[in-house]
């Protein structure tokens, strides 16, 4: 059936037909086919990453095969949720090695996307904690592989966007908790040199992010607060929390009921936003025991909240810059205040090194912008895309919908091994997604 | 804990009933033609849920077998749903004697069959559930639904009737009659959003209605006033419409 479908970001736009499957056997029929496809889980890219002809959504595909709750090692479908994982692995005591932001996203997505998480220093990338996955290519041979069987195909499957076929089984290792809450600490720091000053002094805490206020000027660029967390202990916990530590606590989500108009997104109400955010934390620094999802998830607790940039959409411009280009950081940052393009909810990291192919992390800082659709706004893009070219930055896949093949050549240097290992698994450009095409991934 | 046995469960809605039921802690046996593919499903329930889930085969054309088949189940469900049915293409079935044929064989002959048996083990115990998943297409004959309508109609009539002759031995028999259902039955047509319901809100009203022991309930409730209507309009006049 035709379909409207777009990702989080609600642009590009896209008639396509999507198809589903419950079974293993269905999804043969699907392939065989002759239509281009990609896959496409929960939707949470930003951009075009899941975008083609046919869709196929792995949504129904959601079972759990295995979980062994002595050794912590988890296998399930590819459709399911990180949020129904955690639902089944929290109160027995195990939780995520790696997760982004979100937990509305699938496995498969985790591993096409190959997801990293406040804890990138510590713990790596999704695939780095994967036993094996199952690959379905376009030719319907289904092939295990791991970092040790079938390698070529592994490392162009995590972070390969889907390229490879639709990825239907992972098995992976789950980390060991004692409850399900975090000890968390916020500081505040009045500029971007403060943050990097705090970064290192909080540098052996497990997970660390930052909010900036990307529309402060002058002496205040780089505003932020620094929020730092660790797997709370079962000695962290008050009475209360210890009849049940290792609860999932669910509060009900809010939706965002409709689209903001446009103008109601200006230089004055984020200026205005970012000024509140910053200053709900009165004090210098706050230590609090908190559940593991507003610490996580703090987004997720509100349904639809891409409705904010308004009908048209946005898009998420994420990249990272090496340690030592802290100057591209300055440079970026200075840029978004001139232009006044500022977006909520900044986001800033550390990443640490990672022997990938294709996937985004490697060591440095990265940022996470969002920026409504609006006229000039492509090209003010390309301008900062200069800026990370010139400091040897990278953007991200997944949260892409407008970068340029010049990009991502510049940014991956294993580009070119990647795209041979597609055309040796994907030989007829079959799987293909508006992403892939327009990268140049799947052209011929 | 009570145990339910789910006909059809490879079919959308059996999966998501069984999932339903499994998280209010009833036990699960799961039947269908091919139980191979239901692996998965096994595995789901049994992690997510905590509860026992078997795997039985069982085909609905195959009447001879449906007594040995109610005999093998070593735990006795204590609710028998029956949800598997076939739906082809009406133009194709009114040319094709096979396809019409299995149909009424799937959603009428093949449902009493092993209806009764149960129907019969329920009566022995005075105690037990049968519920049907019907249509509202069974409420009134019409031509976009000849076959399949007439196949349904005939197993609401079944239904009434197993309900009448079971209720002094204390046996409870639901009818379920949904409208549209998002299914892969139905997916490459294009539903009416309004009054099309997901397999998961199917699943909600079963067991909702299932706990008040209701008799007959509609998927979505709208629809029995939509088909009060059409069951209310005049032959003559309905016989010229299109519907």
């Amino acid at each position: 059936m035709q379909k409207k479908v777009s990702n989080w970001g609600r642009f590009p736009v896209i008639e396509c037909e999507e198809e589903s499957f419950v079974f293993a056997e269905q999804l043969k029929l699907l392939i065989k086919n002759d239509k281009p496809f990609i896959a496409r889980g929960n939707g949470r890219c930003y951009g075009d990453s899941s975008l083609s002809a046919t869709v196929i959504s792995t949504l129904k595909f959601d079972n759990i095969l295995s979980f062994d709750t002595q050794s912590g090692i988890f296998e399930c479908q590819s459709g399911i949720t990180l949020e129904q994982v955690l639902d089944v692995i929290v109160p027995q005591g195990w939780f995520l090695y790696v997760t982004p932001g979100t937990k509305l996203i699938t496995i498969g997505g985790a591993v096409a996307s190959n997801v990293h998480g406040k804890n990138h220093k510590t713990d790596g990338c999704f695939s780095d904690h994967i036993i094996n996955l199952d690959v379905n290519l376009a030719s319907n041979e289904v092939i295990t592989c791991s970092s040790s069987e079938h390698t070529d195909l592994f490392d162009a499957t995590c972070g390969g966007m889907g390229l490879t076929g639709i990825i239907t089984r992972v098995k992976f290792r789950l980390k060991k908790i004692e409850t399900s809450f975090i000890k968390q600490i916020q500081v505040k720091a009045e500029n971007l040199n403060e943050l990097f000053v705090l970064f290192e002094k909080y540098k052996n805490y497990t997970y660390a992010v930052v909010w900036i206020d990307c529309l402060k000027k002058g002496k205040h660029s780089g505003r932020g607060i620094l929020t730092i967390g660790e797997h709370a202990g079962i000695n962290d916990l008050n009475d209360e929390q210890r009849k049940a530590p290792l609860q999932l606590l669910k509060k009900k989500k809010l939706n965002f009921p409709f689209d903001l108009p446009v103008w109601a997104l200006n230089n004055y109400t984020v200026k205005a936003f970012n000024f509140l955010f910053y200053l709900k934390n009165y004090k210098k620094e706050i230590n609090s025991i908190v559940p593991y999802d507003p610490f996580f998830y703090q987004l997720d607790a509100i349904l639809n909240w891409n409705r904010i940039y308004g009908k048209k959409g946005f898009v998420q411009y994420q990249f990272v810059l090496p340690l030592d280009a802290k100057q591209g950081l300055v440079e970026i940052l200075n840029r978004i205040s001139e232009k006044g393009m500022g977006s909520f909810l900044t986001v800033l990291k550390v990443l640490g090194k990672q022997e990938s192919l294709v996937s985004f992390p490697k060591e440095g800082y990265t940022l996470a912008l969002d920026f409504p659709i609006q006229n000039g706004l492509f090209d003010f893009l390309d301008e900062l895309d200069e800026v990370l070219i010139k400091y040897g930055g990278r953007l991200y896949m997944t949260k892409d919908a407008r970068m340029k093949p010049g990009m991502l050549a510049a940014g991956y240097p294993g580009l070119q091994k990647f795209k041979a290992i597609i055309k040796k698994y994907n030989p007829d450009n079959k799987i293909r997604s508006i992403q892939s095409d327009r990268l140049f991934l799947t052209t011929k | 804990m009570e145990t339910i046995l789910i006909l059809g469960a490879t079919s959308d809605i059996g999966i998501a009933i069984a999932k339903k039921f499994a998280a209010q802690n009833y036990h699960i046996q799961l039947a269908a033609r091919s139980t191979a593919q239901l692996e998965p499903v096994k595995s789901d329930i049994e992690i997510r849920y905590k509860v026992n889930c078997t795997l039985h085969a069982f085909d609905a054309l195959k009447y001879s077998e449906h007594k040995a088949f109610f005999e093998s189940l070593t735990h006795k469900p204590g609710i028998t749903i029956s949800i598997f049915g076939t739906m082809h293409e009406e133009e194709d079935a009114f040319n094709d004697w096979a396809l019409a044929e299995q149909m009424i064989n799937t959603n009428y002959t093949g449902a009493v069959s092993i209806l009764n048996i149960a129907a019969k083990f329920y009566i022995s115990q005075q105690k037990g559930t049968i519920i049907g998943i019907s249509s509202v297409a069974g409420d009134r004959g019409r031509a976009s639904k000849l076959i399949y309508g007439s196949s349904k109609a005939a197993f609401t009539a079944y239904l009434a009737g197993l309900r009448n002759k079971c209720y002094k031995y204390n046996v409870q028999v639901m009818t379920v009659k949904p409208g549209f259902v998002y299914t892969r039955m139905t997916q490459d047509r294009a539903l009416p959003k309004m009054l099309t319901s997901t397999p998961a809100e199917v699943s909600e009203i079963v067991f909702k209605g299932y706990t008040a022991k209701k008799n007959v309930i509609y998927v979505k409730w709208f629809w029995q006033y939509i088909m009060l209507i059409i069951k209310n309009i005049p032959e003559f006049q309905f016989k010229k419409m299109k519907l």
